[in-house]
């Protein structure tokens, strides 16, 4: 069974983090998860950085840039991962844009992935229909969950079609925005949060986007399995270091 | 026969589609649903004709022009939308973008813009409806195009400078598209060329296609023949070249040449010529041919002119360009310019940088005596005035 699947087969609420591989530093990938892995973080998500991050506000895109000044690449990202599973036994997805996997190439994309342990993929710019009709088998057959987003402006049919073509968990972006960290949940995306529950879909949820603080965090795993942390993270480790990063989970959980 | 428009899916040929976020969706589903069946309806087509005739000044002359002509030995006709109201051809699109966001019932307008063309003509058109007008621009650019910023700010336009990545017009589109994101209900994105998401490609390729339509019926009347042997345009995005590409794109007795921007020649690093320097892959949404690393991050490109220094071309372009359907000329800064001065001198008319690109083509292609030769004249030169008065010192 994938590691993903695994994580959601125990009960309590599922902490995932998100961090921009080569931010602060090129090579910070490796001890970045050695700091999660040792914080008990549920599942860890690597951002591999593009130029044009249409979906990212300003945290990310800034550490997406630095990242890329310091020469952080696919291939690159790849070799510091060969000793990933040596580390760590919690779930790793690589979330990136398309173009730079379309350009390392689909096939060797995936072979890499699951050489060093990768267990899944999120690619926000890869439209459920295409991933659907040409690259579900490759993916598939390294055995990589593929992950797909919703939205409140999502329709009730859409998130049947997703929910049936989803592996692994459906991400549930928790607001008509770009990411970014907020101090807490309104009204309008409770609601959400509770209709989209009420459908039962086979797919656990896990609610991104503007997860900041123990608040949003504890209101997540009402509605959820847990939610996915980016910019509170990579906000954190800007001001404080990636050494602390055991005092920013601690935050949110306690 | 081998079909060089958009299919049903969004594609032309292996280009285009709607590579996007999930957040953008509902988005582009509202549109693809709705813009050919709105611009169809008659009381838009009513609307749309009326304001293309008296307030963009439509049609605008097919001028044949003589001086060329005879130096050229061929026929060269000039399609004059530097006429249009606003300086250029990006009028037709927000004419008609503006109209569809009404019937749609948005009440806020955004737009990137490089140069500040396309973001005139959106803010014209906000004036003109009454709409709440944002245009986003690379704070690089928001510098160097001063006259233009001040023009969008008269029209009642917000101008929000793009601070990320290298604050030009790619980094201005991402911005627009992050803000659309983020409003999804009430917010109409007019994007000024033939390029992101299906459905935009195809829908400014249709309102800029009055460009084509226009030189049927006056060819016809001028030359008592209907079609041109060559229509010829730069290519930035490519929507003066869509426009007047659009009704001759499956007739192979018209042969379509597009002109790119070389900067300072295409081995130099400093160069917009997307079909020769670009690979395939996906920029603002729409797989195509962009420039970029091998790594697949987008590059910025360059040009003397601004309107032609975008990494992509629009997927109909690509395609036209992979398939051997168009064919491609680069000219550099240099050339470009000397064609700026040349027209102005042989036919009384100063073209836009971009514009004086496509004329080049004269210089490096043979024509026939017989040929009939329609440049699409897309935009004056009041706007680059400071970069002719530098370059020749005037």
């Amino acid at each position: 069974m994938n590691r993903i699947n695994r994580v959601f087969e125990k009960d309590g609420a599922i902490m995932s983090i998100y961090f921009t591989a080569g931010f602060p530093k090129k090579n910070d990938t490796l001890s970045i998860i050695k700091e999660l892995d040792s914080a008990g973080v549920g599942m860890i998500e690597i951002g591999l950085p593009f130029s044009d991050p249409l979906a990212d506000g300003p945290t990310i895109q800034k550490s997406s840039t630095v990242a890329l000044n310091n020469g952080m690449n696919t291939s690159l990202l790849f070799e510091q991962l060969k000793d990933l599973r040596k580390i760590t036994d919690v779930p790793v997805v690589i979330m990136g844009y398309f173009n730079p996997i379309l350009q390392f190439g689909i096939k060797k994309f995936c072979k890499s992935c699951k050489e060093v342990g990768v267990d899944g993929l999120i690619i926000p710019d890869l439209p459920v229909d295409i991933y659907n009709d040409k690259y579900q088998k490759t993916f598939k057959s390294y055995g990589l969950l593929n992950m797909f987003l919703i939205t409140p402006q999502t329709s009730q049919e859409r998130i049947v079609y997703i929910d049936k073509i989803s592996e692994g968990f459906i991400y549930m972006v928790s607001s008509y925005n770009v990411t970014g960290a907020i101090d807490s949940f309104d009204s309008f995306q409770k609601k959400y949060f509770k209709r989209i529950n009420s459908m039962k879909l086979k797919s656990p949820l896990l609610v991104g986007f503007g997860i900041s603080n123990k608040d949003t965090f504890i209101d997540a795993g009402k509605y959820s399995r847990g939610a996915i942390i980016g910019s509170a993270y990579i906000n954190w480790i800007s001001e404080n270091g990636i050494c602390k990063t055991s005092d920013f989970i601690k935050s949110l959980k306690d | 026969m081998i079909n060089y428009n958009v299919d049903k899916k969004g594609f032309y040929g292996d280009f285009g589609g709607a590579f996007v976020p999930e957040m953008l969706y509902p988005n582009l589903n509202e549109l693809t649903l709705n813009y050919i069946k709105v611009s169809k309806s008659k009381s838009f087509k009513k609307k749309f004709d009326q304001l293309l005739k008296d307030y963009v000044g439509r049609p605008t002359p097919l001028y044949f022009a003589q001086s060329l002509s005879e130096k050229f030995k061929c026929k060269v006709y000039l399609k004059r939308e530097d006429l249009c109201h606003t300086g250029a051809h990006k009028i037709n699109n927000t004419i008609g973008q503006i109209l569809l966001a009404k019937e749609l019932g948005k009440k806020r307008i955004i737009a990137e813009t490089g140069a500040g063309q396309h973001g005139v003509a959106t803010a014209t058109v906000c004036a003109l409806l009454g709409f709440k007008c944002i245009i986003y621009m690379g704070e690089v650019d928001i510098k160097r195009q001063s006259p233009n910023v001040a023009r969008m700010k008269m029209l009642g336009a917000e101008v929000r400078p793009a601070k990320s990545g290298s604050r030009t017009l790619k980094d201005a589109t991402n911005e627009a598209i992050r803000d659309w994101i983020s409003n999804p209900v009430d917010t109409h994105y007019i994007i000024g060329s033939v390029v992101g998401p299906h459905p935009f490609p195809d829908m400014v390729a249709r309102f800029q296609s009055v460009i084509g339509y226009e030189t049927i019926n006056q060819l016809q009347e001028l030359e008592n023949q209907s079609k041109p042997d060559y229509v010829i345009a730069c290519v930035g995005g490519g929507s003066n070249a869509a426009g007047i590409f659009y009704p001759f794109l499956n007739d192979k007795n018209v042969k379509i040449i597009c002109v790119e921007a070389a900067g300072k020649g295409v081995n130099t690093g400093k160069s917009a010529a997307t079909s020769i320097l670009g690979k395939e892959g996906i920029i603002h949404g729409s797989k195509t041919l962009l420039m970029q690393t091998n790594d697949g991050q987008i590059t910025e490109p360059y040009s003397i002119s601004a309107g032609l220094d975008y990494p992509g071309i629009g997927p109909m372009h690509a395609n036209l360009y992979k398939s051997g359907r168009g064919e491609f000329f680069s000219v550099t800064d240099k050339k470009a310019m000397e064609w700026g001065l040349l027209l102005s001198q042989m036919e009384g008319i100063i073209p836009a940088i971009e514009t004086a690109h496509a004329f080049a083509v004269l210089d490096q292609k043979k024509f026939k005596k017989d040929d009939i030769v329609v440049f699409n004249c897309s935009g004056r030169g009041d706007k680059d005035l400071d970069t002719f008065i530098e370059y020749f010192k005037l």
